[in-house]
C-alpha cells in the first residue's frame, strides 16, 4: 500500500450544509500534491481533515491504515506525524528559536537544540534566533512557522496558502524549502493553494475543488495542458465564473 | 519607628498574621481560581453562562456581605457552627478569615483568568493541536500567552484582600495576638487616638501593596521580553 492517505465516502456538514463531499481520495507516500479552488470551495476544510484537527461528518479518513472517523478520534501518535503551516502563522510570545523548539518541546524532546539551529539556518533565520517572534515581518513569522514544522520531521507537512500576502522574495524561498523537503526527507506535501502557478511549480498532482467536490485529480501536466473537466480548464485559464 | 509604635515585636506579629491569612487566602485562590477562569474561558459546558454570572456577581459582591455569610455560617447557631465539622474554621480563628479571603479573592482570580485567555488569539488552539500538541498542553500553552492577565488576575485577587476591612473584622474579631491584622489594627489605633500608630500601620500596608505591584510589574516586563 502506497498510500499514505485514504480518504472513503467523507462528508463534512453544518448543519443542512454540506461543504466538502469526497468519495474516494488516496494521497501517495512522498508526493507533493496541490489543491486548488476557488475561496469556499473546501480546501481548508480538507486539510483540518487531515491533520486530525476536525472530524468528518460522515465517512473514513485513514492514514498509514489507522482509521480516524466521527466516532473515533486520531490517537496523539498519530497526530504527532502530522501537522500545518496556516496561512496566517500564529506564533507564542517567546523568542524565534523558542518558537522553533516548541513542538519538540510538547514531545518531551529537550535535546533537538541543534536541529532547531540548522532547521533557522535552513530558512535564513540563524541570526534571529533570539529575537522576540512577535517582532518580525509576514514573511520572516511564516518562514519560523514552517520551521516550527520541520522539526519536527513530520510525516505529512500540510501547507493552506502558506505563500498567499507575501513578497516575491518570501515566496520563492519558501517554495524552495518546501520542494527540498520532498526531495530530501521524502516528506508528503499537500499544499493548498489559490495560485495555480505555484501549483504548476511545486506539485506532481492537482487536485481541483468545486463546492467541496473532487471534480478532478490528475498529474500535474495532465491537469494544466489537457484537463478531463471543462471546469478545471476554465478555472486553469482565470475563466471560471463564481 | 519603636518610639511611635512602643512596642516591635507586636507590630511585626500583625505584619507576619496580614501576610500568612492573605497568603495562604490566596494561594488557595489561585489553585481553584485559575483553573476554574481557563474552564469557563476555554470550554462549553451545561451552566457555563450561569456559573460566569456567578463569578461576575463574586466579583462584585461586597466583601463585608461575605464576610457576614461566613460570620452565620460559622457562628454557633450556624449551618456550620451546629453541625461541628472537624475541618471547619472556627469563628473568631485565623482560619475564618482566611475561609473568608478565600470567597472574596477566588472569583476575582478567575474572572480576570477566564478574561485574560478569551483574549488570546482563538487560532492558537488549533495551532497547537496541529503541532501535537494535547488537551492539557493546549490549555497550558494558551495560559502561558496569557500569562500577563493570569498574573494580573492573581494581583487582583491579593490587592482584593490584603487592604480589605469588613470581613476580617466581622470574622476575626480583631483579638490582639490572635486575629489582628493590619487594616483591623489601623481602626482600633485611629478609633482609639493613636493616630502615630494607625498612620505607621498605614505606611506598612502601603508598602506592601506596592511593592506587591512592583515585583508584578517586573514580571510583566520579562514576559513582554520575551
Ligand atoms: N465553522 C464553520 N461553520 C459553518 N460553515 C463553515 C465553518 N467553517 C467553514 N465553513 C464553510 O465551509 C466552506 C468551506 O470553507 P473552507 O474549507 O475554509 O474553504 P476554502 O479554504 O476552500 O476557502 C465555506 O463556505 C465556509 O463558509
Ligand atoms: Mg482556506
Amino acid at each position: 500500500m502506497n498510500a499514505l492517505y485514504h480518504l472513503h465516502d467523507v462528508t463534512v456538514r453544518y448543519g443542512a450544509r454540506t461543504v466538502l463531499s469526497v468519495d474516494d481520495l488516496a494521497i501517495q507516500r512522498g508526493e507533493v500534491l496541490a489543491i486548488v479552488g476557488p475561496s469556499g470551495a473546501g480546501k481548508s476544510t480538507l486539510l483540518r481533515l487531515l491533520n486530525f484537527l476536525q472530524p468528518p461528518t460522515s465517512g473514513v479518513v485513514r492514514f498509514d491504515g489507522v482509521a480516524f472517523s466521527a466516532s473515533k478520534a486520531a490517537p496523539l501518535a498519530v497526530r504527532r506525524r502530522v501537522t500545518t503551516v496556516f496561512q496566517r502563522p500564529v506564533l507564542l510570545k517567546r523568542s524565534v528559536e523558542a518558537n522553533v523548539a516548541y513542538g519538540l518541546r510538547l514531545r518531551g524532546q529537550r535535546d533537538g537544540i541543534d536541529t532547531v539551529r540548522t532547521t533557522l539556518a535552513e530558512v535564513g533565520l540563524a541570526e534571529l534566533a533570539n529575537q522576540p517572534a512577535r517582532t518580525l515581518s509576514g514573511g520572516e513569522a511564516q518562514r519560523v512557522a514552517l520551521a516550527r514544522a520541520m522539526v519536527l520531521r513530520p510525516d505529512a507537512l500540510l501547507l493552506d496558502e502558506p505563500t498567499a500576502n507575501l513578497d516575491p522574495y518570501n515566496v520563492g524561498l519558501i517554495e524552495q524549502i518546501v520542494a527540498r523537503l520532498n526531495r530530501e526527507q521524502g516528506t508528503t506535501i499537500v499544499l493548498v493553494t489559490h495560485n495555480v502557478h505555484q501549483a504548476r511549480r511545486l506539485a506532481q498532482r492537482v487536485l481541483f475543488l468545486l463546492d467541496g467536490r473532487a471534480i478532478e485529480i490528475a498529474d500535474v501536466r495532465t491537469f494544466f495542458e489537457a484537463p478531463a473537466d471543462a471546469r478545471t480548464g476554465a478555472f486553469v485559464r482565470g475563466e471560471m465564473v463564481y | 519607628m519603636t518610639l511611635i509604635i512602643g512596642d516591635d515585636s507586636r507590630l511585626a506579629e500583625i505584619v507576619l498574621l496580614s501576610l500568612r491569612v492573605s497568603g495562604i487566602a490566596l494561594l488557595i485562590s489561585t489553585i481553584i481560581g485559575i483553573p476554574t477562569g481557563a474552564l469557563l474561558g476555554l470550554t462549553r459546558f451545561r451552566g457555563r453562562r450561569l456559573s460566569v454570572a456567578l463569578v461576575y456577581t463574586g466579583m462584585a459582591f461586597p466583601p463585608v456581605v461575605i464576610g457576614l455569610f461566613v460570620y452565620l455560617l460559622l457562628s454557633r447557631s450556624g449551618v456550620f457552627g451546629s453541625l461541628n465539622i472537624a475541618w471547619m474554621p472556627r469563628l473568631f480563628t485565623p482560619e475564618a478569615m482566611i475561609l473568608a479571603q478565600v470567597i472574596i479573592a477566588y472569583p476575582l482570580v478567575a474572572g480576570f483568568t477566564m478574561a485574560a485567555v478569551q483574549a488570546v488569539d482563538p487560532a492558537l488552539r488549533m495551532q497547537m493541536q496541529s503541532l501535537g500538541a494535547s488537551r492539557w498542553q493546549t490549555t497550558w500553552a494558551i495560559l502561558e500567552e496569557a500569562r500577563v492577565g493570569v498574573i494580573a488576575a492573581v494581583v487582583a485577587g491579593f490587592g482584593g484582600i490584603i487592604s480589605e476591612v469588613g470581613a476580617v473584622m466581622l470574622v476575626g474579631g480583631n483579638i490582639a495576638g490572635q486575629t489582628r491584622v493590619l487594616t483591623t489594627a489601623i481602626v482600633l489605633e485611629t478609633n482609639k487616638g493613636n493616630f502615630g500608630m494607625a498612620l505607621a500601620l498605614g505606611v506598612i500596608l502601603l508598602s506592601i501593596a506596592f511593592s506587591t505591584n512592583f515585583i508584578i510589574l517586573r514580571l510583566e516586563g520579562r514576559a513582554f521580553d520575551e
